[in-house]
């Protein structure tokens, strides 16, 4: 039976390899031929979505990873506005309105309130949280 | 324990506050999920359970005092949530330092949780 999913990622990219097996995960559900209607990214996970981060090239770009899974199949990748803009992660609106030059969010990903996290869990039979270590 | 395998989210908070910032996601996470109306329920466990600290004074370093969001839960109908019996003996806290809408859960209870809830959020 094809099972709707939601991710919630806390993990910061370059604390470890979780934010990448959380990308892992949501390929294989979708290979699966289940959904994966949005993923929200809270806390140190909003910074998945920072377009200034520069990976090493022996290693993959979680920032890449994600937006893949939004280019091949929809999924919304929603960051925590304020976890987001904390971490100077701005979309062209929240760029504008605190002064800075332009945005530094990744294309692909969206800034969004805490309700978007709540709506995405109604509907899914599924929520996986992919945490923080420690 | 009432809760049945529809009642919703249930949000597992096990770190403290001050030194990392997981804490208040998860409060602002099961905030937000009573701000919608959506049932949810809040479990202090493990380290967790030093948010309840009475008397926080988080002003020298700088950040926000988690009690004080704690303390205003009843204003979002959250008015009670379930704390770790065992950590909260572990580190001292008696039933004097807890917020009235502390219930103290044993493992049985907690796993009573853990399996009547829809989804599972750890923080």
């Amino acid at each position: 039976m094809p099972l709707n999913y939601c991710l919630l990622v806390l993990a910061a990219p370059v604390s470890g390899h979780t934010s990448l097996t959380a990308a892992r995960f949501g390929a294989a559900l979708l290979a699966r031929g289940h959904t994966l209607e949005r993923v929200f990214f809270l806390d140190n996970g909003a910074s998945n979505g920072l377009a200034s981060a520069v990976t090493p090239q022996d290693e993959r770009s979680p920032q890449q990873a994600w937006s893949e899974l939004a280019n091949t199949h929809g999924t919304e990748l929603v960051l925590c506005v304020s976890s987001a803009v904390k971490r100077g992660l701005l979309d062209a609106a929240e760029a504008q309105r605190h002064g800075f030059p332009s945005a530094t969010v990744y294309p692909g990903f969206t800034l969004g309130g805490l309700g978007l996290l709540v709506e995405a869990m109604q509907s899914a039979d599924r929520v996986i949280t992919f945490g923080a270590a420690g | 324990m009432s809760t049945t395998a529809d009642s919703g989210v249930l949000v597992v908070t096990r770190h403290p506050q001050p030194g990392r910032s997981l804490a208040r996601a998860a409060l602002d996470t099961a905030l937000a999920t009573a701000a919608f109306d959506q049932p949810v329920t809040l479990l202090f466990l493990g380290a967790g359970v030093l948010q309840l600290l009475p008397q926080q004074d988080s002003a020298s370093v700088g950040v926000r005092n988690l009690r004080k969001v704690i303390d205003s839960m009843p204003l979002y109908d959250l008015e009670h949530y379930y704390v770790d019996a065992e950590a909260a003996e572990h580190f001292g806290l008696t039933a004097e330092d807890l917020p009235s809408g502390a219930m103290l859960v044993d493992r049985d209870a907690q796993r009573s949780l853990f399996d009547n809830h829809q989804h599972i959020l750890g923080f």
